[in-house]
């Protein structure tokens, strides 16, 4: 019944490979045919197999797909299986329907590139990788999909690798996501060292069994997971590639860097939440990191002057929500926030997509502006993103998802008023920087010559994403308002459900009023200071410690400088002192030697006969003499 | 049958000869005479072969000094062509004109 499960992460990498091999020979119509065809079969069967999951769920609410075993070595064997239970549903479902609209879009907004088929060949590869990751039952088949989007993460930054910046930019997010990488491989280890398996439903059943709350083992194996987690998800401290990683193509990160890979982490974390649950101090420090990068990304993304700047920084934030779901236990909330993110920000890519082709490449948002009459539909669909990113109440899905996070921080054993007020402080940030980009784009006077693209590729993903970033909301409406918890219902057997305080009576409701006015008041602080644009306004960037902060908060709390100036530039120096290998001089020494041990026995080939015999017999005498005398 | 000869005395020449045969080959520039000291060392060597098989009693060593024989008359032919050759090269039969090998 779910036996064409594997089809939906083979076909993308069938189309991948058919791309990369014949890619330079096919025309451009059917590298667009196999590209965008492969994902969006793989999204049909993904939803006829949750379709069908839903009617009549199989045994145990999961289902495996063993395909083969990988290795057979003495107690280990993974093997290539694909675990289908309700998370990896959300997951897949999300990735290939986002996939799909993105890969539509793609074809209109690369049309005319050189590497038109090279596009398509990595993101299919992306994808195949994605669905891999999200549908590998052990841990070892994931990190493949891991290191797969990793990949293709590095090829698509550095996808225009003429311009130098663009490579370095891509080499940038290889490194430090690989940092990341290696604690999780590290943890890998751990896990297999200690439990005798990396089947991640078997590792977690064996961990809560053998392994005590709170012990050293268990907090070192989370962390280690979180290590990995938080170098995918771009969250402090391994953040700063992903302002960098806007080199790519708008669908690039619109795909990549903000609907599905870097979510990645928070789904690392859901799918092994019992190796969280026994370690609640690293738990904590989820929670903790995720509300300072929510902070720290928010009030970058205020001052930059580059549209995907602010939305890469907005993504940041975002998966910063996520995290601090996670980190107080609600773990539904940070899947929801994670499905509703999908669909506006993959939205709010698109939109910026088109504005940039409007404007010629101009990513520059004070150079862009009056745009409203032009691009109608990009307008409303933006004002569609913005909203829901902003959690406008009632209307958006961003605000069913966030509000539900905010709600359970509040009333979480592990939240408190700390991180609450971080979220809160977060989503008036969300407002101001998503209406401040808002307003300047789309609002004032025209200042250059608009190309009008009104294409139906690029214009049906965003209707449908938009449609979506609305809709979403409703599958998972709060107690006090519908109360139609379907998507937790849908999650209930995979992932814990909330374990709640018994709430103050009244505080929810006052909850939901402190956050309705955060993001409201947050809209109107971003009317007043970028369309009304007050006098105090300007004055307070134009002092002095005005513009010291912009910089500061331009620079992305200047993390890169002191990264720079600590590993990086350190690292650069002695490398260039080594540049000749010290470890070198060991075989460099032999091959001395034995070239001076050449030029001494050479001086004997005299050619002179006379002296050769002399030598032998001189030889001779001195041997026969040592046996006679020995 | 005692040897009218004792075979220390046999052996004393051989050991004379041989060394004659070496002093030739190193002291002498010209090489007709470096061969025939050669095949004085050869001849050393066959007479040493032939006094031990005489204090032996046995025919070994004058099979061995056939043998020698036969290497010592190849040698001379090979020897011989060669030095024809090196007559025609270097003008002459000084053996320090070769030395054109200088490490």
């Amino acid at each position: 019944m779910f036996e064409p499960l594997w089809l939906i992460p083979a076909l993308p990498f069938a189309a991948f490979l058919v791309l990369a091999l014949f890619g330079s020979r096919l025309i451009h119509r059917i590298a667009t045919i196999v590209g965008t065809a492969a994902v969006a079969i793989s999204a049909v069967i993904a939803m006829i197999i949750t379709a069908q999951f839903i009617a009549s769920p199989p045994l145990g609410h999961a289902y495996t797909q063993t395909l083969w075993t990988w290795v057979r070595i003495d107690g280990f064997n993974p093997t290539v299986s694909l675990y289908l239970d309700a998370l990896s549903i959300v997951m897949i479902l999300v990735i290939t329907w986002v996939s799909f609209l993105i890969l539509l879009y793609s074809t209109r907004f690369m049309a005319g590139d050189d590497g038109y088929n090279r596009f398509f060949a990595y993101m299919n590869l992306f994808v195949g990788s994605m669905l891999v990751l999200v549908l590998a039952d052990n841990l070892l088949f994931l990190y493949l999909g891991w290191e797969g989007v990793g990949l293709s993460s590095y090829l698509l930054i550095g996808f225009w690798y003429r311009d130098e910046n663009n490579s370095r930019a891509a080499v940038k997010a290889f490194v430090v996501t690989r940092i990341g990488d290696a604690a999780f491989a590290v943890g890998l280890f751990l896990i297999f060292n200690n439990l005798g398996t990396l089947n991640i439903q078997e590792a977690m059943a064996r961990a809560s069994q053998q392994w005590i709350a709170g012990s050293a083992l268990a907090n070192a194996a989370a962390a280690l997971l979180l290590g990995g987690a938080i170098g995918k998800s771009a969250q402090l401290p391994l953040q700063t590639w992903l302002p960098d990683a806007m080199a790519g193509p708008t669908p690039v990160s619109a795909l990549i860097h903000a609907a599905t890979m870097v979510t990645a982490g928070v789904y690392l974390i859901a799918r092994t939440h019992i190796f969280f649950e026994l370690a609640p101090l690293v738990q904590y420090m989820v929670a903790i990191i995720g509300a300072a990068t929510l902070l720290i990304a928010g009030s970058s993304a205020l001052v930059q002057r580059d549209i995907k700047r602010v939305l890469a920084y907005s993504t940041m934030s975002q998966i910063g929500y996520m995290f601090l779901a996670l980190g107080v236990g609600a773990w539904i909330a940070a899947m929801f926030h994670f499905m509703i993110h999908a669909f506006f920000k993959a939205l709010l890519f698109l939109c910026a997509g088109v504005i940039i082709q409007a404007f010629k490449d101009e990513h520059d948002i004070f150079r862009m502006g009056g745009v409203r009459k032009q691009l109608p539909l990009t307008f409303w669909t933006f004002l569609i993103g913005c909203a829901s990113l902003s959690a406008v109440p009632f209307v958006t899905g961003g605000y069913y998802s966030k509000d539900l996070i905010l709600l359970q921080v509040w009333n979480s054993p592990q939240g408190g008023f700390p991180l609450f007020l971080a979220g809160l402080v977060g989503d008036i940030l969300t407002s101001v920087y998503g209406f401040r980009l808002f307003f300047i784009v789309f609002f004032g006077e025209p200042k250059t010559f608009v190309k009008k693209t009104a294409d139906h590729a690029m214009m049906v993903p965003l209707i449908v994403l938009a449609v979506l970033a609305l809709i979403g909301g409703f599958l998972e409406m709060p107690r006090f308002f519908g109360n139609l918890p379907l998507f937790s219902g849908f999650l209930d057997d995979v992932l814990p459900g909330f374990k709640s305080l018994s709430p103050a009576p009244g505080s929810n409701l006052a909850l939901f009023i402190l956050s309705t006015t955060a993001s409201l008041g947050g809209i109107y602080v971003a009317y007043l200071m970028f369309l009304r644009k007050l006098a105090y306004g300007e004055k307070l960037t134009a002092s002095a410690i005005g513009r010291l902060t912009d910089r500061f908060l331009f620079s992305g709390w200047g993390f890169d400088r002191v990264y720079d100036m600590l590993i990086v530039n350190p690292f650069v120096r002695v490398a260039r002192l080594n540049m000749n290998d010290a470890l070198d001089l060991v075989s460099r020494g032999i091959a001395w030697l034995a070239s001076f041990m050449h030029s001494l026995l050479s001086l004997t080939q005299s050619g002179n006969l006379r002296w050769y015999t002399m030598v032998v017999v001189t030889g001779a005498v001195i041997f026969i003499g040592l046996v006679i005398l020995l | 049958m005692s040897p009218a000869v004792p075979a220390e005395y046999s052996l004393i020449l051989a050991g004379l000869l041989f060394v004659i045969g070496l002093a030739g080959v190193m002291v002498r520039r010209n090489l007709i005479f470096i061969l025939l000291s050669l095949e004085i060392m050869l001849n050393a060597a066959g007479l040493a072969f032939v006094a031990a098989g005489a204090r032996w009693g046995t025919a070994d060593g004058q099979v061995m000094f056939i043998f020698i024989l036969a290497v010592a008359a190849a040698e001379v032919v090979v020897g011989l062509a060669l030095l024809l050759w090196f007559h025609h090269w270097h003008r002459g039969l000084d053996a320090d004109s070769a030395n054109e090998m200088r490490g």
